[in-house]
C-alpha cells in the first residue's frame, strides 16, 4: 500500500455460500487515475465494486476507501463516503418513474438544500457534459441503451464525486456508443481530477483508457500494472495471454479432445472416420 | 419395509426444511420490521412522498372498493330483507346492514380487495426496483431506500385502509337502502332511524376503524417486505407478489377473528 492509493484491499477474503470469490486479495488503486479491473465473467468484478461501496462486507481483511475502513465503518461515515462517490451501473439503474432531468436532479434534491433554479442549472450542465441536453424531458423507457447510460453517468456525476465506479460500462453498446463512453470517461477523469475504477471484460476498450490494470481469475490477482507492463507479462503467463488475446479454452483431456473432434466433424472441418476409411481404401485399390 | 422407512425419513427431512425456511422467513421479517420502525418517523420529513403514495395506493383503489361496496350492500339488503321479513322485523334492515358493514364486512372485504389491488402493486414495484438495481443505486447515492421508498408506501397503506373501509361501508349502506327502501318498500325513516338509535359510534365505528388500521399496517408491512426481499428475477417478482396476496389475506382473516373476539367477545 502506498500513500497515493485511494482504495486498498488488504488480504481480502470473500465467499458467497461455498463459492469463494476473493482469496486473500491485495489491491492498491492509485488516486487520480483510471484503474481497470478485468477478468472473465463470474470472477467477482462487480462484487469488488460493492465491497468498495460498503454494500457488502468482506469475510476477513480490510477494504479502505480514502483511509476509511469500509467494512467496519459506522453507517454515518459510510453515508458520508458514499456522497463522495458516483457509480455507473451496468444497466444504468435509472429511476423508471422519473424523467432524465429528474433522475440527474435526484441526488442533488436528496443531499442539498439548493434552490430549484440552481438545481436545474446544475442538471443542465451535467446533461450538457454527456451531450444529452435534448433528451432532458424524456422518460428512461424512451431512451436508447446508450443514452440511458449517459444519463446515468450524468446522475453519477451530479454531486461532483471524487471517486467514480463504472460497472461494465461498454456491455451491450454499439461501437459508436462505446467510443462516446470511452471519450467521456477519459475526459471527465482528467477534467475533474477523479479517481476511477472501471470494471470490464472488454479488453481493447479498457486498456485504451486505463492507467493501471488488475486482472482477476479464480479468486486471485493474476497480473497488475500499466497496460504496457501487462502486455510485457503476457509471454510468461498463459491465462493472461489467453484473456488479453481472447483465445478460447483448450481442453487437453481425452474427453475434451474427442468432443472437439466430433464438433469439427459435424461442421465438416474434418472428414468423418467412415468417409476417411473409405477414401483410404479407394487410395489402396488404386 | 426399508422403502417405507426411507420415504418416511424423506418426508421428515422435507418437513424440517420447510419449517426451517418458514422460520428464516419470519426471522427476516422481524429484522426488517425493526429496521423499518426506525425509519417510520423520519419519513415524515418528506410528507410529499407519503401524499404521493396515498394517491397511488388509496385513490387508485377507489373504483374497485366503491363498486364492491355497492354490490355487497345490495346483497346484504336482499338477504337481510328475506330473513327479517320472516320475523316481521324489516324495519331493522338498516341497522343490520350498517352493523354488518361497519363491524365486519367493511374492514375485512376492503382489506382483501386492498391486498389484491394495492398490496400486490407495491410488492411488484419494489421488487422490480430491486431487480433493476434502482434500490442499489439509491444506496450508493447515500439515500436510504427503506426511508425513501419503503416507509412512505407503508404509511400510504396504513392511512388508505380506514378511509377506503369507511367509503366501502357508506356505499354498502346506500346499496342496502336502494334494495330495501326503493325496491322492496321498507320505511325509509325506520331504515335510518334504527341505524341512528342502535349504532354506537365509540363501539361499532371506532372498532371498525381500529380493525382497518391494523389490516392496513399488516398488508403494508407484508407488501413492502416481500418486495424488498424478493429474488431479483422475473420468477422472484411473481412469487413475491403471490405471497403478498396469500399472506395478507390469511393474516387479515386470522386477525379479524382475534380482534372481533377481543372487541365484541363476551
Amino acid at each position: 500500500m502506498t500513500s497515493d492509493s485511494y482504495i486498498t484491499f488488504e488480504n481480502v477474503h470473500f465467499s458467497r455460500g461455498k463459492n469463494r470469490i476473493f482469496d486473500g486479495v491485495n489491491i492498491a488503486i492509485p488516486r487520480g487515475k483510471i484503474t481497470a479491473i478485468m477478468g472473465p465473467s463470474g470472477t467477482g468484478k462487480t462484487t469488488l465494486l460493492r465491497l468498495i461501496g460498503g454494500q457488502i462486507k468482506p469475510d476477513s481483511g480490510t477494504v479502505r476507501v480514502d483511509g476509511l475502513d469500509v467494512g467496519r465503518a459506522s453507517s454515518k461515515s459510510l453515508l458520508a463516503m458514499r456522497r463522495r462517490l458516483g457509480m455507473l451501473f451496468q444497466n444504468g439503474a435509472l429511476f423508471t418513474d422519473l424523467t432524465a432531468v429528474e433522475n440527474v436532479a435526484f441526488p442533488l434534491r436528496e443531499h442539498s438544500r439548493l434552490p430549484e433554479q440552481m438545481i436545474q442549472r446544475m442538471v443542465t450542465l451535467k446533461l450538457q457534459a454527456v451531450g444529452l441536453l435534448e433528451a432532458a424531458g424524456q422518460m428512461p423507457a424512451a431512451l436508447s441503451g446508450g443514452m440511458a447510460r449517459r444519463v446515468a453517468l450524468a446522475r453519477a456525476l451530479a454531486l461532483d464525486p471524487e471517486l467514480m465506479l463504472y460497472d461494465e460500462p461498454f456491455t451491450g453498446q454499439d461501437p459508436i456508443n462505446v467510443g462516446v463512453l470511452l471519450r467521456l470517461i477519459a475526459s471527465l477523469n482528467q477534467a475533474l481530477g477523479l479517481t476511477s475504477v472501471l470494471v470490464s471484460h472488454d479488453v481493447t476498450e479498457a486498456l485504451s483508457i486505463a492507467d493501471y490494470v488488475v486482472v482477476l481469475n479464480q479468486a486471485q490477482i493474476v497480473a497488475s500494472g500499466s497496460p504496457d507492463a501487462l502486455r510485457a507479462q503476457m509471454s510468461g503467463n498463459t491465462f493472461l495471454r489467453q484473456f488479453l488475446e481472447g483465445a478460447p479454452d483448450d481442453d487437453h483431456s481425452e474427453l475434451g479432445q474427442r468432443l472437439a473432434r466430433n464438433f469439427a466433424e459435424a461442421l465438416g472441418l474434418l472428414p468423418r472416420p467412415d468417409k476417411a476409411a473409405a477414401a483410404s481404401r479407394r487410395r489402396e485399390i488404386r | 419395509m426399508n422403502g417405507h422407512r426411507n420415504a418416511f425419513l424423506d418426508g421428515l427431512v422435507l418437513l424440517g426444511q420447510a419449517a426451517m425456511a418458514a422460520a428464516a422467513h419470519s426471522g427476516q421479517m422481524v429484522l426488517f420490521t425493526g429496521h423499518l420502525l426506525w425509519r417510520l418517523l423520519p419519513a415524515w420529513t418528506r410528507p410529499r412522498l407519503i401524499v404521493q403514495e396515498l394517491y397511488a395506493i388509496g385513490v387508485l383503489s377507489l373504483v374497485i372498493i366503491l363498486i364492491s361496496g355497492g354490490f355487497v350492500g345490495l346483497v346484504l339488503g336482499l338477504q337481510g330483507y328475506n330473513i327479517l321479513s320472516k320475523f316481521n322485523a324489516t324495519e331493522s334492515l338498516g341497522v343490520m346492514v350498517a352493523l354488518s358493514l361497519v363491524r365486519e364486512l367493511g374492514p375485512v372485504v376492503t382489506a382483501l380487495l386492498f391486498a389484491g389491488r394495492a398490496g400486490s402493486a407495491v410488492t411488484a414495484e419494489i421488487a422490480l426496483m430491486k431487480t433493476t438495481e434502482q434500490l442499489s443505486a439509491m444506496e450508493m447515492m447515500a439515500v436510504d431506500p427503506l426511508r425513501r421508498v419503503v416507509a412512505p408506501r407503508f404509511w400510504g397503506a396504513v392511512f388508505s385502509m380506514p378511509l377506503l373501509a369507511g367509503l366501502f361501508s357508506l356505499v354498502g349502506i346506500g346499496g342496502g337502502y336502494f334494495i330495501g327502501v326503493v325496491v322492496l318498500g321498507v320505511d325509509p325513516a325506520s331504515y335510518w332511524g334504527q341505524i341512528q338509535q342502535q349504532m354506537q359510534p365509540m363501539d361499532d365505528v371506532l372498532n371498525g376503524v381500529i380493525k382497518s388500521l391494523v389490516f392496513g399496517a399488516v398488508i403494508g408491512l407484508i407488501a413492502v417486505f416481500e418486495g424488498f426481499n424478493a429474488e431479483p428475477t422475473s420468477l422472484g417478482i411473481s412469487r413475491a407478489t403471490t405471497r403478498t396476496v396469500v399472506l395478507s389475506s390469511l393474516s387479515v382473516l386470522g386477525l379479524d377473528f382475534i380482534l372481533t373476539a377481543w372487541m365484541f367477545g363476551a
